[in-house]
């Protein structure tokens, strides 16, 4: 047995500990059960909203002879003779409506059977062309869609992971593997190597929720809905990589707090605070131009807050950069403090370390 | 060699390790004896780098340690751990891997080390599922599979069947005859003085003695012989320069003033009848341990 050492390389050593902690997650039933029934539920929502839509058929109405209907309005006629036979074949419910003759300006009227036939109603209607001057900003319910969508897949993916990193720390401490580790690699390249490893499940995993959806969406021919995601889509990818660093930075940090899997959460809740904060605001002011452009700067909610802006359209081509920075120098400046926590945490075993403990230099 | 000097440790105002120095020389057995809370422990950590020493040096044949120079270790700690649910073949490629050996070199390393362990059978098993003794024996294999070129063992016998603790003992043996420098600590003082070549004992944080294991008996010798003869020993109480201990029918145990006055016990043993045996009592580490560290 006479096998030589490399020289340590930081690289190296920071993907050993991320391939192991990759390699972990996929074989733990738990990780594959989760992921399977997120991806369902993607798969089942774009499906139903398919079928919803190819089930959609136009409304039945019966109408009298002698009305003459406007051109392309889509409804689905059954000629009938008399009034009466028309009305007889809406209380029997073969037909949404019936369009008898009337005396006003249209010539025609429409009866309902016990409420206003709004579908009939609506095909019936004319409405004057609109046009918007400024086109992009496509703010109403898909907007609302677009924010929620937004909020939920950063808060889900930063609690699921978060949670798995503090537990990943604290399973090294629980069962005291970690002295080993401490004595092979620097403190910091494990660090390193489980933020990574972290981050490349979380994203990985967003980017086939994705895929899943822009496929199945594609393929059921409901591209168009895709149109204007596109690009927030791919700013959201590029926050979401630094602002799950930032958040898995602490984690790990307050993780290595404690000693048993039991305490997680008595030093870890401060950081949860911090991811269900911006997702409450997203769900609760993202109408509120001022409160989503702030939230589009501060580094917490910045992944939320900027591709959503990116997508009402509202955001100058500089704005993500910048924001881009921020959340950045915030990262080195976090994970830089996170690390030191979890420096000096990792060896004191027992009782939860003390915060001053913790932050001591 | 493995050199450390003047190191000193401080948590608060609580000094627990105070200048200590010592050598880890290669080829050799070092055996590390104090009692709880002396030093011992603090001391290995500071040599692995897991904790920073407040002053002092650690020096491996005279080069600073950083990381590269520490993956050359292999670490048992006290602590005994590793992930419980991770394989245990996995588990020792990934720390070989850790300690800078290439993939395949890791696997052959794995599985000659399990084979010599009696555990090659469990290489596909997960750690937690290994019975206890065997998962003292992954330990082991933890803190060899690199071929490290210094061993530090913290307790590596505490907890041990004494099988096991031959096989280990077998092990670090055949390490340190290769020419690894190795150094372990024990509570149990009867293996470490079997074991060791050089002994090193800490007190309160402080090191009160290190050096030769058999140095260090022949410098805690006092002149204390026994007598053992055919006739009536009783009369050894009457010769000059001579305490008795105790003297009971053949035999005499008793300190001499000095080494000629042993010699005239000697003579006048032979001219009395014949003298089965006259030895100089040597100290047990465990004397030698008392009385340093008190």
């Amino acid at each position: 047995m006479t096998a030589t050492a490399q020289p340590y390389s930081t690289p190296r050593t920071v993907w050993l500990v991320a391939q192991r902690e990759v390699m972990v997650r996929l074989r733990s039933v738990a990780f594959l059960v989760s992921t399977g029934i997120l991806l369902a539920l993607i798969l089942g929502s774009v499906l139903i909203s398919a079928v919803t839509a190819a089930n959609a058929q136009a409304p039945k109405v019966a109408v009298v002879a002698g009305v003459t209907l406007p051109a392309g309005s889509g409804l689905t006629v059954i000629e009938a003779d008399t009034r009466d036979a028309a009305e007889e074949l809406v209380t029997a419910g073969t037909v949404d409506a019936a369009i008898v003759p009337d005396a006003g300006p249209l010539g025609y009227a429409v009866v309902g059977d016990d409420s206003i036939p709004l579908g009939v109603v609506q095909a019936l209607s004319v409405s004057p062309p609109v046009h918007l001057l400024d086109a992009s900003s496509t703010a109403g319910v898909l907007g609302y869609f677009v924010a929620i969508g937004f909020g939920l897949v950063f808060f889900v993916s930063a609690m699921t992971f978060g949670q798995t990193i503090a537990q990943s720390v604290v399973e090294e401490k629980q069962t005291r593997v970690i002295e080993i580790l401490l004595a092979t690699i620097p403190t910091r390249a494990l660090l390193a190597g489980k933020i990574l490893g972290t981050t490349i499940l979380a994203l990985g995993q967003i980017v086939l929720l994705l895929a899943i959806a822009v496929t199945g969406l594609t393929i059921t021919g409901q591209g168009a809905l895709l149109a204007g995601l596109g690009l927030p889509f791919a700013w959201f990818a590029v926050f979401f990589v630094l602002g799950f660093m930032l958040l898995a930075a602490l984690f790990a940090a307050t993780g290595a707090m404690v000693s048993r899997q039991e305490d997680i959460g008595s030093t870890t809740t401060p950081v949860t605070m911090l991811v269900m904060l911006p997702y409450l605001i997203v769900v609760f002011f993202n109408d509120n131009d001022l409160v989503v452009r702030i939230m589009s700067y501060v580094p917490f909610s910045a992944p939320i807050g900027m591709p959503l802006r990116l997508f009402q359209g509202d955001a100058a081509w500089w704005e993500p950069i910048l924001s881009l920075a921020i959340l950045a120098a915030t990262c080195v400046g976090v994970i830089a403090l996170g690390a030191r926590i979890y420096e000096n945490s990792l060896l004191r075993l027992g009782q939860r370390v003390r915060w001053a403990e913790a932050l001591r230099g | 060699m493995l050199e450390i000097r003047d190191v000193s440790k401080s948590y608060g105002a609580r000094r627990v390790l105070d200048a200590v120095g010592f050598d880890v020389a290669p080829g050799r057995m070092t055996g590390f004896v104090g009692a709880n809370g002396a030093g011992k422990t603090t001391t290995m950590r500071i040599i692995l780098g897991v904790l920073d020493a407040d002053t002092g040096t650690v020096t491996l044949d005279g080069e600073p340690l950083g990381p590269t120079g520490r993956r050359r270790f292999g670490y048992m700690p006290e602590e005994r751990g590793l992930y419980p649910k991770m394989k245990l073949g996995e588990q020792l490629v990934y720390l070989a891997r850790l300690h800078g050996l290439s993939r395949a070199d890791a696997g052959r390393n794995t599985d000659a080390l399990l084979e010599r362990l009696s555990l090659g059978e469990r290489a596909g098993d997960a750690i937690e599922k290994l019975s206890l003794g065997n998962q003292q024996r992954a330990q082991i294999a933890a803190a060899l599979v690199h071929d490290p070129e210094v061993l530090i063992l913290d307790e590596p016998f505490s907890g041990l069947d004494p099988m096991a603790v031959d096989v280990v003992v077998e092990v670090l043996a055949e390490r340190a005859r290769s020419g690894v420098p190795v150094l372990f600590s024990s509570h149990q003082l009867d293996i470490v003085e079997r074991l060791c070549d050089d002994l090193v004992i800490i007190a309160e944080g402080r090191i009160r003695a290190a050096g030769a294991r058999d140095a260090l008996r022949e410098e805690h010798a006092t002149l204390r012989y026994r007598l053992q003869t055919t006739g009536d020993a009783a009369w050894v109480r009457d010769e000059p320069g001579v305490t008795v201990i105790e003297a009971e029918g053949g035999s005499a145990l008793f300190d001499a003033d000095d080494a000629d006055a042993a010699q005239r016990v000697l003579a006048a043993a032979i001219a009395r009848g014949r003298v089965a045996d006259f030895a100089r009592q040597h100290p047990s580490l465990s004397q030698i341990f008392k009385e340093v560290a008190r």
